[in-house]
Order: C-alpha cells, then sequence, then structure tokens
C-alpha cells in the first residue's frame, strides 16, 4: 500500500521533470530537472530493492556527472529563440518517432514472448531479489562471474574514450614555464642567496 | 506515568516505531546542529590559541561570570537570524533560496547510517558507504547553485573552482573508500568497525595509512576547508559562492553545511580507519571496563580529527588552483589506486591481519 | 546462486591474443609517452611487433568451434580466420600509413595505439558470443574511428566529418543497443547459441523479435554503410586523412561481416525470413545508390566510398542467401574486397605528397607515362573491383551470385550483375584517364622501397588470387563448413 503509493508519487515527479528537461527554457533549470529525474528513478529502484543501482546512479550521474554538465551549461551561452526556430519544423517527425518507440516498448512488454511457444528453452530472467545475501554481491557475483568478459571490455572501451579525448584536446605548447614541485623543495640556500659584503656608509 | 504507557501501548505497532525512529531522527539532527555551533566557537578559540591571541572571550550564558564566551554561537546564530535576506536584483529567485537547503540536505542525511556505538545507528543498511558516497557528492549542488543563481561574477567563479575541485578529490576518496571496503569485506559501516574489533594494531589506519591521509585530505578538500579554500577565496574572489548571501540564508548555506561535513567527515575517518565506537584499550586490558566500545571512543576520534582541521586552518596557506588539481589528479588518485593493488595482493596473499 | 564456474585457465587460453593485444596497446602507449620525437619509429616498429605476435597466438587457437566465459566468447575457425586477416589489414594499414604521416607530421604514437585498439574491437566482434560482447567490441572499434577521423587536427574537414561520424554512429550505436534490449526482452538472453537453441521457426513472425530485429538491422546496415544508412560514408572517407580512410575502408569491413555473420545467422538463423527481406531492401537499394552516384564523383576517394557501398551490397547478397554457401560466399568476398580496398586506398597515398593530396581522379592522369608500373598495379586493382576475370574480383562476385541464384534470387541476381556493369564504368574510367591523358604536372610516386614493394604484392595478390581462388576457397571453406 505505502509502496504503491510511494511508487506513484515518485513516477509523477519522474514523469514531471522530464517534462520540465525538454520544455524548461533555461538550460539550466534543464540540467537540474534531469537531476531531479535521475533522483526519482533511483528512489524507484531502491522500491525495487535493487539499491545498488539506485545509490549508483546517484553517485555517477548526480554526483558526477551532471555536476560536470552542469559546469558547462552555466558557462554556456544559448540563444533559446534560435534554437526553437527549428522545433515547429521538426516537431512532427519527433513526435512519430517518439510514438513509434512508445508503441513499441508497449508491444515489448505488454505482449512479452508472444508468439513464442512455451516450451522454448529460454531462461526467464529471475529478478535478484529474493537471492541470500544483498544486491550490491549479486551483482557483484554477476558481473565478476557471467559477464566477466563484458564488463571488462567495457573498462577498455572507457580507456579508449579517455585515450582518444586526450589525443584529441591535448597540445603540447612550446615555450611553457612548468612548475617543478620537487625541484622547488630541494632548493638550498647556496643556489639561490649570495651574500654581499658591502661597506657601511660613511657619514656625510 | 503509567497512564502514559497505556496510551502509548494502545498505538498501533509500525506507527510507535515511526514515531520512535522520527524521534531519533531529531535527536541527531539536534546534536549534529549543536555541534556545529560549539565547532564555530571551537575553532575560534582553537586558531586564537595558535595564533596566541583570546578569540571570543566576552559572550556569556545568563551574564555568569564563568565560561567566557561559551555563548558566542548563540548570539552568532541570533544575529544572522534577525538579519535582512538580501536576493540580488538579477538573481535566480528561487534557486537562490533553496540553493542554501540544497547543501544542507545532503550534509545531514548522511548521518543517517554513521554508526554511533554498537546498538545505535539510525539506518542499518546494507549499501551503507555506497550511500555516503553519494550523498557526500551531492553538497556541491548547493555550492555550485548558489553560486550561479546569485548572477555574480565573483559567486559564479566560486562555483566552478568548487565544482572542478569537489568532482576531483571525489575520485580519490571514493578510491580510498574502496580500499576500506576491501580491508573490511562489507558496505555496511557497522560491519566496517566490528571489521576492526581487537585493538588498536587490528584498525585500518595502520594497513590503509596512506589511504586514511587520503581520505582525510581529500576530506578537507570536499569541504573545502584551508588551504582548499579557494571556492570562497576572500583575497582573490572576495567570497566566492557566498558573496551575495545574508541573514539566514548565509547561516544555513556556508555555515551549517560546511561544519556539519566537517563534523561528518572526522566521524567517517573515525569510522573507517579508527574503529569508530571500538575501545583503543582492547588490546590490552580485555574484560575491563576501558576495554567497552562504546561512544565516547567515537566521541574523542571525532574530537581529534576536527582539531586537525583546525590545526591545518591555522597552519597551512591556501594553495593556489592548479596545485589543488595536481594533487589531486597527479597525485591522490594514482597514490590510491597502487594502494589498491597492494591491498589486494595482501588479501590474496593472507598477509597481515588478512591471514587466515 | 549461479552454477556457472568462475572463469578458468582454458577461458583465458582462448582469449590470449586479446589479452596480449590489450597488454600491448597499453604498454605502448607508456613507451610512447617517455619517446622524444626523434625515436618515435620505435612505437610504428613496435605496434607492428604486436600485431605479429598477436596473428601467431591466434594461429595458435584451437581449430574446432570452442566457447569460454560462460559462452560470451567463440573462438572457431572463421574467427580465427578474420583475425589474421584482420592483423594483415592492420599491419599493412600501418606500412602505408607511416611516410604519410611522416609527411603531414601526424606521426604521432596515438595513431598507432589507437589503431591497436580498433584491431581488438574487431577482434572482439569477430569473437563474441553474446550480443553484449558484440556491443563491447562495436563500441571500442567505434570509439577508436571516430579519434582516428579526427586525428588531424588542424584540418577543419577532418573535424567535421568525424563530427558526422560521431553523432551518426552514436545514434546507430543507440539503435543497435535499444534493438538488443528489445532482443533480450522478449527472449531473455543474450547468448547467441542459446537464442539460438530457443528461437523455432515461430520467431520470424514474432512482432516483439521483429521490432528489436529491426533496429538491431539498422544498426548493422550504418556500420557497414549499406544504403539509406550510407550518409556517413563518402564525407568520412574524404574528410579523413587518407592513411585513415585505408584504415576505415578496410579491416573494420571483417568485424562488421562477423556482425552480420554472428547475430543474423548465428543467433537469429531461425528468423532468416524476418531479416531476409530487410537485407533484400538494403542490398538492392546499395547496389544501385551506390553504384549511380559513383559515376558522378571527381574525387577518387569519394569514388571508392560509393564504390564501398556497392560492395557491401554485394556482401549481405550472400549473406542474405541464408545458406552456409551464401555466408562461404560472402566471407570470400570480404576478405578479397578487403585486399582490394587497402591496395586502391594506398595507391592514393602513394601519389600524395607534402600538401598534396592525390585525391582527385584527374590526379592521376598520364600515370603510365610516368610511372608504368604503378599505374599497371592500379589498372589490376581497379579491374578487379569491377569485376573481370581473371581477377580475384570476379570470383568473389561469382559466387555471391550463385549462392543466391541456388536460393532462387535470380532477379537479385540480374540486379547486381546490372549494376556491376554500370560499376564497371567508373573504375575503367580511372583506367583511360591512367593510360590515354596527358601527364599532371608535378605527377610522381613519393613512396619508399618498402611501401612500393607492399603495394607491388598488393596488387599483384589480386590477380594471383584470381588466377588460383582454390586455394583461398579452400581456406574458407574450412573455416565455414
Amino acid at each position: 500500500m505505502l509502496i504503491t503509493i510511494l511508487f506513484y508519487t515518485f513516477a509523477a515527479v519522474l514523469v514531471g521533470a522530464a517534462l520540465g528537461v525538454v520544455l524548461s527554457r533555461n538550460t539550466v533549470h534543464s540540467a537540474l530537472f534531469l537531476v531531479l529525474a535521475f533522483f526519482t528513478s533511483a528512489a524507484l529502484w531502491l522500491l525495487l530493492e535493487a539499491e545498488f543501482l539506485g545509490i549508483v546512479l546517484v553517485l555517477v550521474y548526480v554526483g558526477a556527472v551532471m555536476v560536470l554538465f552542469l559546469f558547462v551549461v552555466m558557462m554556456l551561452d544559448i540563444n533559446v529563440a534560435q534554437l526553437r526556430e527549428g522545433l515547429t519544423r521538426y516537431a512532427p517527425l519527433g513526435a512519430l518517432v517518439a510514438l513509434m518507440v512508445i508503441v513499441q516498448i508497449v508491444y515489448v512488454t505488454w505482449v512479452r514472448r508472444l508468439g513464442l511457444t512455451a516450451d522454448m528453452a529460454f531462461p526467464s530472467a529471475e529478478p535478484l531479489r529474493g537471492t541470500q545475501g544483498s544486491n550490491t554481491e549479486a551483482l557483484g557475483a554477476l558481473l565478476y562471474d557471467d559477464y566477466v568478459l563484458p564488463f571488462q571490455l567495457a573498462a577498455v572501451v572507457l580507456l579508449v574514450a579517455i585515450v582518444a579525448a586526450i589525443v584529441l584536446t591535448m597540445r603540447s605548447r612550446p615555450g611553457l614555464k612548468q612548475q617543478d614541485v620537487a625541484k622547488q623543495v630541494a632548493v638550498r640556500k647556496e643556489d639561490r642567496v649570495r651574500l654581499v659584503k658591502l661597506p657601511a656608509e660613511k657619514g656625510p | 506515568m503509567n497512564e502514559a504507557l497505556g496510551y502509548w501501548d494502545a498505538v498501533p505497532a509500525n506507527l510507535q516505531d515511526l514515531v520512535i525512529l522520527v524521534l531519533q531522527i531529531l535527536g541527531v539532527t539536534v546534536a549534529v546542529i549543536l555541534s556545529v555551533a560549539f565547532m564555530t566557537l571551537a575553532e575560534r578559540k582553537v586558531i586564537g590559541w595558535i595564533q596566541v591571541r583570546h578569540g571570543p572571550n566576552q559572550i556569556r550564558i545568563f551574564g555568569l561570570p564563568f565560561l567566557k564566551g561559551v555563548a558566542q554561537p548563540f548570539a552568532d546564530v541570533i544575529k544572522l537570524l534577525l538579519k535582512e535576506i538580501v536576493v540580488p536584483a538579477n538573481a535566480d529567485r528561487f534557486l537562490f533560496l533553496v540553493a542554501p537547503l540544497i547543501a544542507l540536505v545532503p550534509a545531514l542525511a548522511t548521518w543517517a547510517v554513521v554508526p554511533f556505538s554498537p546498538d545505535f545507528v539510525l539506518a542499518d543498511i546494507d549499501a551503507g558507504l555506497l550511500y555516503v558516497l553519494a550523498l557526500t557528492s551531492l553538497g556541491v549542488y548547493g555550492i555550485i547553485l548558489a553560486g550561479w543563481a546569485a548572477n555574480s561574477k565573483y559567486a559564479l567563479l566560486g562555483a566552478m573552482r568548487s565544482a572542478a575541485q569537489i568532482v576531483a578529490y571525489e575520485i580519490a576518496m571514493g578510491f580510498a573508500l574502496v580500499g576500506v571496503l576491501m580491508a573490511a569485506g562489507s558496505l555496511n559501516l557497522t560491519e566496517i568497525v566490528k571489521s576492526q574489533s581487537g585493538g588498536v594494531l587490528e584498525w585500518h589506519w595502520l594497513w590503509l595509512f596512506p589511504l586514511m591521509v587520503i581520505y582525510f585530505i581529500s576530506g578537507i578538500a570536499e569541504t573545502n576547508r584551508a588551504p582548499f579554500d579557494v571556492a570562497e577565496g576572500e583575497s582573490e574572489i572576495v567570497a566566492g559562492f557566498h558573496v551575495e548571501y545574508s541573514g539566514a540564508t548565509f547561516a544555513t548555506l556556508f555555515a551549517l553545511p560546511e561544519y556539519a561535513n566537517m563534523i561528518l567527515v572526522a566521524t567517517l575517518s573515525a569510522v573507517f580507519f579508527l574503529g569508530g565506537w571500538l575501545s583503543p584499550f582492547e588490546g590490552i586490558a580485555p574484560g575491563t571496563l576501558l576495554a567497552e566500545p562504546s561512544f565516547v571512543w567515537l566521541f574523542l576520534k571525532i574530537v581529534f580529527f576536527l582539531f586537525l582541521f583546525l590545526w591545518f586552518r591555522a597552519t597551512f596557506p591556501r594553495y593556489r588552483y592548479d596545485q589543488i588539481m595536481r594533487l589531486g589528479w597527479k597525485v591522490f588518485i594514482p597514490l590510491t589506486l597502487v594502494w589498491i593493488f597492494v591491498l589486494a595482493a595482501f588479501v590474496h596473499f593472507e598477509i597481515g591481519p588478512w591471514a587466515a | 546462486m549461479n552454477t556457472t564456474p568462475v572463469a578458468g585457465a582454458a577461458d583465458f587460453a582462448l582469449v590470449a591474443p586479446e589479452i596480449f593485444l590489450l597488454c600491448a596497446a597499453c604498454a605502448i602507449l607508456l613507451i610512447d609517452l617517455w619517446l622524444p620525437q626523434r625515436l618515435r619509429q620505435v612505437t610504428y616498429l613496435l605496434s607492428l611487433v604486436a600485431l605479429v605476435v598477436s596473428a601467431v597466438l591466434v594461429a595458435g587457437l584451437p581449430g574446432e568451434r570452442m566457447t569460454a566465459f560462460g559462452g560470451t566468447w567463440i573462438s572457431d575457425p572463421v574467427a580465427k580466420l578474420l583475425k589474421l586477416v584482420t592483423c594483415g589489414t592492420v599491419a599493412a594499414v600501418f606500412l602505408y600509413s607511416r611516410d604519410y604521416l611522416l609527411a603531414r607530421g601526424l606521426f604521432r604514437g596515438e595513431y598507432f595505439v589507437l589503431g591497436l585498439f580498433a584491431t581488438l574491437g574487431i577482434f572482439v566482434m569477430v569473437s563474441s558470443g553474446s550480443l553484449l560482447t558484440m556491443y563491447m567490441g562495436i563500441e571500442l572499434l567505434a570509439l577508436s574511428q571516430y579519434a582516428l577521423v579526427a586525428f588531424d587536427r588542424d584540418s577543419p574537414v577532418a573535424a567535421e566529418s568525424a563530427m558526422k561520424y560521431f553523432v551518426l554512429g552514436a545514434i546507430a550505436s543507440g539503435a543497435l543497443l535499444y534493438g538488443i534490449s528489445i532482443i533480450y526482452g522478449v527472449t531473455g538472453t543474450f547468448d547467441l547459441d542459446e537464442l539460438a537453441a530457443g528461437l523455432d521457426g515461430s520467431a520470424a513472425t514474432n512482432v516483439g523479435l521483429l521490432f528489436g530485429l529491426a533496429f538491431l538491422m539498422a544498426g548493422i546496415a550504418f556500420k557497414f554503410g549499406a544504403v539509406p544508412f550510407h550518409m556517413w560514408v563518402p564525407d568520412v572517407y574524404h574528410g579523413a586523412p587518407t592513411s585513415v580512410t585505408l584504415f576505415l575502408g578496410a579491416a573494420p569491413k571483417l568485424a562488421y561481416f562477423a556482425l552480420a555473420l554472428r547475430v543474423l545467422a548465428e543467433g537469429l538463423g531461425s528468423a532468416v525470413q524476418a531479416w531476409q527481406d530487410m537485407l533484400i531492401v538494403l542490398a538492392v537499394l546499395s547496389l544501385v545508390v551506390g553504384n549511380l552516384v559513383a559515376v558522378a564523383q571527381t574525387n577518387l576517394k569519394r569514388m571508392l566510398a560509393y564504390s564501398t557501398i556497392s560492395n557491401v551490397g554485394f556482401i549481405l547478397l550472400g549473406i542474405l542467401a541464408g545458406t552456409p554457401d551464401g555466408y562461404r560466399a560472402a566471407l570470400f568476398y570480404v576478405v578479397t574486397y578487403v585486399i582490394m580496398a587497402v591496395g586502391s586506398f594506398a595507391m592514393i597515398v602513394a601519389l600524395s605528397r607534402r600538401g598534396f593530396e592525390a585525391d582527385r581522379i584527374d590526379d592521376f592522369r598520364g600515370l603510365a607515362q610516368k610511372s608504368p608500373w604503378f599505374a599497371w598495379m592500379m589498372l589490376f586493382l581497379m579491374v578487379s573491383t569491377a569485376g573481370v576475370p581473371p581477377f580475384v574480383g570476379f570470383f568473389a562476385k561469382l559466387y555471391v551470385l550463385q549462392a543466391i541464384v541456388d536460393v532462387g534470387f535470380v532477379w537479385l541476381a540480374g540486379v547486381a550483375v546490372l549494376f556491376s556493369v554500370v560499376g564497371a564504368f567508373y573504375y575503367l574510367r580511372i583506367v583511360k584517364v591512367m593510360f590515354f591523358d596527358e601527364p599532371a604536372p608535378g605527377l610522381a610516386v613519393s613512396a619508399s622501397g618498402s611501401f612500393r614493394f607492399l603495394l607491388s604484392v598488393n596488387a599483384l595478390a589480386v590477380l594471383a588470387l584470381g588466377l588460383f581462388s582454390g586455394a583461398l576457397l579452400d581456406a574458407i571453406n574450412r573455416a565455414l563448413p
């Protein structure tokens, strides 16, 4: 009962926030609505007892990705009117695509396994809930056992992304002065200070 | 009295739980806020002492002739609450007023999973460590939004600095905690404390020493405390993200979350690395009262870390911004990564406390 | 909770080439960091060594089909063959690129490292036993390619084409992932073997599965560059530095062939009715549009891009036959096409020099007078791509046509032949320009000795493989029994 109420509350907020992302005139507000959307979906995951996914969603998307996103968005000076010019032209097409995607999702969730005969030997996707130990442990076991190879490959994909980003952005500028902290620390008095003997000033 | 208990018994059981829980939450929150109040006093006193001066010494409780200066925080609070809240002309009014609350909520909500004593923790959840990481990463929103909503260049600069800095140090912090969870074998904070039982040498500080140092320093950076307080940088950008705030908004944006987070980082350092509520005499005098785990030990450890905060502030000059970035990305992250591998080797080959 | 054992030594033995390649790429990345610019050749040589060693490791894999890591990895003869060809192709690309990169100040270690990572992506795609692994391979390859296209950071054209490639590629990846998730939603598995075992004839009429398949197909078609998902191909081929075009045009095609083979033929083999229709549309459109538009091109890189599109049409024809013969024909086609494509793009590299890209057809005017040997080599490559006997391109087309006629698609074969004839026109135009026009001023083959040698071998291989096509066919028959 309480769960149902919570679910509908969070779901309503989620939908509202998603609409806010699209409809908001201010890009920073859009980004913040997105944060809210992530938060509520994390809450929905918590309701499903998938606490690991929920918390990681907050940690990764809200805590890191969106912070950097906001960082960029705040520095942008976007002319919203100009951006909206194309909207009316492409809106019907966009609506059509959205409609198609919605129909598909409904179809697949609703008519799941339609036409596939019952005796097909597919392992039904068991929810992780109910396994002994925590959700985190169960996910860890899956990632490091059944899916260890794709999981490691995902890490390689990220590595390539980093390499690519650095290749495309880093330029070594000649003549750039850089600080060498170790050198600074290791400096001795003799290297820097020269004591000069000056004769005391004589009176006039 | 018995009559009152009778009424209490009539309340349904789950409602009883709810009432008790709410009271517990209120208790913890009030305790945190009071600690914050006295922390501000302690800060001024300790730094005064280090700099050979007095610090606040005028306001007394009800004018009593002793404990000069102890009531200073209350005077400050009353002053801040009575001051006018000024909203700048072109500010984003809603975000400007909401930002302090956004900063405050994570600072208080994280306390839910902190184990205060062997049998008192508000929410004993399995993924406690993740919860801590997730919530501490949210604190930056208050600062960013405050900086942006004020529509002031100084504030925006402060917010930008803060965002980059916090993201950088969060990674090192997260990796340090990965080490903790490898050592403890659990994400649950109570379990992490329990895994350290057996005396001072069993606490994580010994085998995770680099991680403890990095965690604590990252904690200082995350709370924007000196020497990492470039987000305020009063000598460069006036007061950074909170330059436009005044009165109660200033108190909730700046004072409360910053100090609450400081106490939180101190508490978590104690829990993760110094055995939380475990007694240091556990191995030396087993069976005696001194060896009993209790909140007192946690309190003393928190006070120790808080003193470090103040000591650092009084001692170190402020880092330059690029040096902060260098320290975070090029020193701490590689160090934590290396130590995670070292730890993995310890755990795998059953060296030290992992010897079966 | 699950009964599959933790991956053991036997599993790791099957991914030894990939593990080596990954470690080598990381090591080269680090070594390159400490090398001064004048020792950059070391990176280049180490990359070649890494490719050779992985090829040796691949050759040492067992010859029969084995799975590892709970079915997410497949090691079989096709994978072995494709990986060996990939190693050879990438090594050839590296050899061809060296002078080009040196002349343009692009000779940086990351080019080779990204090339190695792309090779790793191809390896992963070729061997993946589950949709999840496949997707990781696709992204690994795609990310490396995006970065390679933008590698010349001072060129606005390259940046623009990289941007186009990246944005469209991201959409295609999204479609692919969406298709994968729908298929997972319908069947509850990522595993291709489980999919194959669980689906029966009714799968072709399962609407949920069809939706997933449609998205998957859009993703595959985009990766291949089949019409109507081909818009990126000419721009990217044209905009990228030629040494990168060389890479894009060749080795990844092997991976995309593997993608189609694994997902469509192996995983969704019982839904052949469903994807056959989709592939027919893609193949016919690719043949028509690719060949017709290629005729109108004046830029050789763009022309070869459209030629790629039409050749993809042929590869898809082989796959859509849905028979082992068809898959074999497609494999034969893709391997020979890769050899021809590498050679053709290398010819552009050979004529380019500092500050000059020989990428217009006019730049080849009168090559026969200046350098008859390379004019003949180019002739071999062009004529073979056009499908003239006795060159290998002819046999490739022949086998594909045989395969589809065998399953009754005579009209398709007719369309394919018709547009091959159209295609022959623009290939022969280059031959005409080279042999019968006056030389363009400043035309010269400015390539080093090893480059000339490799290019000659490459072009002669087209003839040799044609004359002795049986040997390649044998290898392919053994790979895809």
